[in-house]
Order: C-alpha cells, then structure tokens, then sequence
C-alpha cells in the first residue's frame, strides 16, 4: 500500500463527510448527543460508584475477644484476618484507646466523674475495615467461628444498601449504553448507506478501472471512523465544563450533603472517559461503515 | 496471437432469456472491430462478459491470456487494466475537473502521484484537450466529454479499448473526430473494440465487423459495411 493511496483514501473519506453534509451532519449531531449522553451517565455511575466506594471504606466490622485472652492470640488472629483477601484494613483498638475515644465523642465534660476508671476494660479489639463490602457476612462467619472471639459486630443494612445500589447502577448502566450504541451504530450505517447510494456511480467506474477493494471501500470506513470519532470529541468538551460547574454548585448549595455526595475529581474522570469516549465513538463509527461497505457495496 | 478469445460462449438468464448462444469470436493483438446489432442482440451481454462482471453459462471467454471462468474473485480488479472502457454518457465525474476526472483512473490503482503529473497531461495532449485540463465537464460540449473519457480509459495504458456506443450522444463532426481518435489509438498498437448502432461510420471505415442477432454472431467480415437485419 502506497503512501499516497492512504492519503488518497483518506481525502475521499473526508469528501465523502462533505459531499454528503446533511447526513454527515444528522449521523454527527447524534453521534455526539449520544455520546454526550453516554458521558453523562458514565460520570454519574463513576461517581455513585465514586460515593459507594468512599462509604464503603468507613463501614468496620468490630472483634471483641473473650476474656483473658493472651497478647499472643490477639496478634494470631489479626494475622489471620489480615491474610484475607477482602480485608483492607486491620486496626487494633486497645481499651484505654476505646474509653478515650467514647469519652470525647459521647461525654464530653461529664467524663470527668470516671477519673481513673475505664468502663470499657476488656473491650480491647479490632476494626476491620473491607474493600468490597458484599463479601461482609463470609468474613463475619469466619470470625465466629474464630478460638478467642467473643463478639463480632458488624453493619448488615448499610452494607447490603450499598452493594445493592452499585448492583443496580450497574445494570441500568448496561442496558442505556446498550441501547444508545446501538441507535448510534444504525445512524452511522444511514449515512454511509447514503453516501454510497449518492457515489453509485463514482464507484462503479472505479471497479471498471480496476480499483481493488481496498480502494473502493476504505473511504466509506474513513467517513465512519472521523464521524464517530469527531462525534465523541466535541461533547467531551461540553462534559467537562458542565461537570466542573456542577462540582462547584453542589459544593455550594449542597454543602450539607457533602458527606454523601463525593466527587471524582475531574482529572481522574476525564482520564477514564476520554480513552473511553473516543474508542467508543472510533468502534461504532468503524463496525457501522464496515458492516454496510460489507452489505451494500459488492466489488 | 489472440487478444480476445469467445470458445462456444453461452449465456442465459435466470428468467431463462438466452442472450448469447454458442458464440465463437477471435480477435487478434491490434485490431480494431466493429459489433453491429440491435437493440437485445446480445452486445451488452457481450460487454460484460468482458469486462467479467458475468460469467458465461457455458464456453471459454479468454482475454489477453485470462481465462475469465477461472479468474479468482480477488484477481478481477487486476484483470481490469487490461481494458479500458468509454460509454455513450460519458460517465465523468462531475464535481472534478478534467485533470482530476483523468487523473482519477491512475489515483485508484495506486499509480504514484509523480508518475501521474507526466501521464495526464501528455493523455490530455492526445485526445486535444490540454488546455482545457481546468474545465469541469458541464463547461465542455460533447465530443469533448467523450475525449475525457477516452483519456481516462487511455491514461493505464490499457492494451484493449472498449467502446460502448461511444458517438451515441454525438453529433456527426464529434461523431468522426472521436472515431479518428480511435483509429489512432488502433494505429499505436491498442485493440479496439467498439460497439455502434452508426451505420455511416461503420460503412466509411471499412473495418471488420462482427454482427450479432438474437445472441448469434450472423456476420463476420473483414473490411465489412453494416447488414440490414430486417
């Protein structure tokens, strides 16, 4: 393959954009709206996921352990824990580090009546912190069934909350960006139906010349591939300047929330979505002038 | 040695029309004929089965040694250059100019673009329209258009030329300064076949002349004049 014929091809295609302009322009427009769409949604699951992720890592399962129990056990049993994989985090709370804790968040002034006491003696344990918390309950049967555990608490409803939110984000997720590559794929299809319908006649000289099928059909996948790829960059564009804007209106008119609603920072998400975006709009822009070149055009 | 070769050439259709049967043609390296017939006779079969966009239902069509019923798919468009080919309507593209319009025919067989500054406009000195390479066809009469297109099926260097009706849109002075075009094409060595329904040309040129009836060749004469066929 000559350079010159890439570059030949390559002009087509983009005459082909030009030549064709109310249906390169329909087919962009929505390939852009799609997109546009796509990044929309794609930043709220991010960011629910983002949320989830954030709360995720505050719920703790506690271990409190039976009375008497050596120093040497304790650190057994934090080995073990820590050896599983689902565990994050191990924190080991003595019960001088307990009472000092509950004193300042519930007491306050009053604890000072219990000067030299410590209520909580024997309450020494573990916070064990998870990083998915659907698999909370394996671990907390593991720790019941644990020498040396006397107690196991744990937070059921949050974890169970959680992992069902990011379940079910997850597949509408699934089922709308489904739905929008398929609409895109049909338009980009259109118009390179289109296109091939108007150059009929271009291509049929073309075949009677002797142009091999390389030739014949790569301007129509150029024409797909610039309309899907210029169809994903331009929204991307308006996606950061509106997720900007919303990340400082909600920081200012929802600033109660701000425990709740976490934010992916824009940075990281444009490094997930602009990859994404882009190889969406190339793919879609690719298979749909491929699977027409392929259907209507027999060199 | 045999530029073109028709072995026992059938061929019908799946409506059952049999638009050529048992067909037998040779023509050699440098000729220059004429196919004379009707319209439905079968020269548009003919046409096709040359330029292989058909297959014959039984026979051997052979073009400059292919054997076009075995030519793999993939070979077609190689097969190609070896015919260049003019239709009645011209066919030029009509958003690019004459330069672009000939050029075209090297572009999309990957000639290298140097190579294609030389060979278009020594083509478009050829067939007289040199100073005319900036004109889209819309601003050209005619038998202009027709030169065009006869430097686009020239400019490969083809070593056959097919003419399909090539003076059909004509008016008699373009009529005979495309077909002197041809004849000095013919004289330059290509083979020229050119499909008429002008029965002066025919007559003046005294060239051979194949006539084709109801898919039969009834007539093959060197030096031949057009036959009545009623």
């Amino acid at each position: 393959m000559r350079i010159s014929t890439l570059i030949f091809t390559f002009k087509q295609g983009v005459k082909n954009i030009f030549r064709n302009k109310v249906f390169s322009l329909a087919s962009l427009a929505t390939i852009a709206a799609c997109t546009f769409l796509f990044g929309i949604f794609y930043a709220l699951v991010v960011n629910v996921q983002y949320s989830v992720k954030e709360a995720q890592s505050g719920v703790a399962v506690t271990v409190f352990f039976d009375e008497g129990i050596s120093d040497e056990r304790i650190q057994e049993i934090g080995n073990l824990v820590k050896a599983r994989p689902e565990v994050s985090e191990v924190k080991y709370v003595s019960a001088e580090e307990a009472w000092a804790s509950f004193k300042v968040d519930y007491l306050g002034e009053y604890a000072d009546g219990y000067e030299g006491d410590n209520p909580l003696e024997g309450s020494d344990n573990y916070e064990i912190y998870l990083n998915d918390v659907a698999k909370q309950s394996s671990l907390v049967a593991f720790l019941e069934a644990t020498d040396g555990v006397r107690e196991v608490n744990r937070s059921d409803a949050t974890a169970d909350i959680l992992t069902n939110i990011n379940t079910l984000i997850s597949y509408i997720s699934l089922v709308i960006i489904g739905i929008l590559l398929a609409v895109s794929l049909f338009l980009i299809s259109n118009t390179v139906a289109m296109g091939i319908a108007v150059r009929k006649e271009e291509i049929a000289i073309m075949k009677l010349i002797g142009a091999k099928d390389f030739v014949v059909r790569s301007p129509f996948v150029i024409e797909g591939i610039l309309i899907g790829l210029f169809g994903a960059a331009v929204p991307l564009i308006a996606i950061y300047y509106l997720y900007v804007k919303v990340i400082i209106v909600a920081g200012q008119k929802f600033s109660a929330l701000s425990d709740i609603l976490k934010f992916m920072p824009v940075e990281e998400l444009f490094r997930q979505l602009i990859p994404v975006a882009l190889i969406l709009g190339v793919g879609i822009g690719f298979l749909g002038s491929v699977f027409t070149v392929r259907k209507h055009l027999k060199v | 040695m045999d530029m073109i070769t028709l072995e026992n050439v059938s061929k019908s259709y799946q409506t059952g029309v049999a638009a050529l049967s048992d067909v037998t043609l040779h023509i050699q390296k440098g000729e220059f004929v004429f196919i004379v017939g009707d319209s439905g006779s079968g020269k548009s079969t003919l046409i096709k089965l040359l330029l292989r966009e058909l297959t014959p239902t039984s026979g051997r069509v052979i073009v400059n040694n292919y054997d076009l019923s075995k030519l793999r798919r993939r070979k077609i468009a190689k097969f190609r250059r070896n015919i260049g080919v003019v239709f009645q309507d011209f066919r030029l593209l009509k958003d690019r100019n004459v330069y672009e319009n000939v050029a075209f025919a090297q572009r999309v067989i990957e000639v290298p673009t140097r190579q294609i500054r030389k060979n278009v406009p020594a083509m478009l000195s050829l067939v007289g329209l040199a100073s005319k390479y900036k004109a889209k066809p819309k601003q050209l009469s005619g038998g202009e258009q027709q030169r065009v297109a006869l430097a686009r099926a020239l400019v490969n260097n083809p070593p056959i030329l097919l003419a399909d009706e090539p003076t059909g849109n004509l008016d008699p002075r373009n009529s005979w300064e495309i077909m002197k075009l041809l004849e000095e094409i013919n004289k330059r060595g290509t083979t020229v076949l050119v499909v008429t329904h002008n029965r002066e040309i025919v007559n003046a040129m005294r060239k051979r002349v194949v006539t084709v009836k109801k898919g039969v060749i009834i007539s093959d004469e060197e030096k031949g004049e057009y036959i009545d066929e009623d």
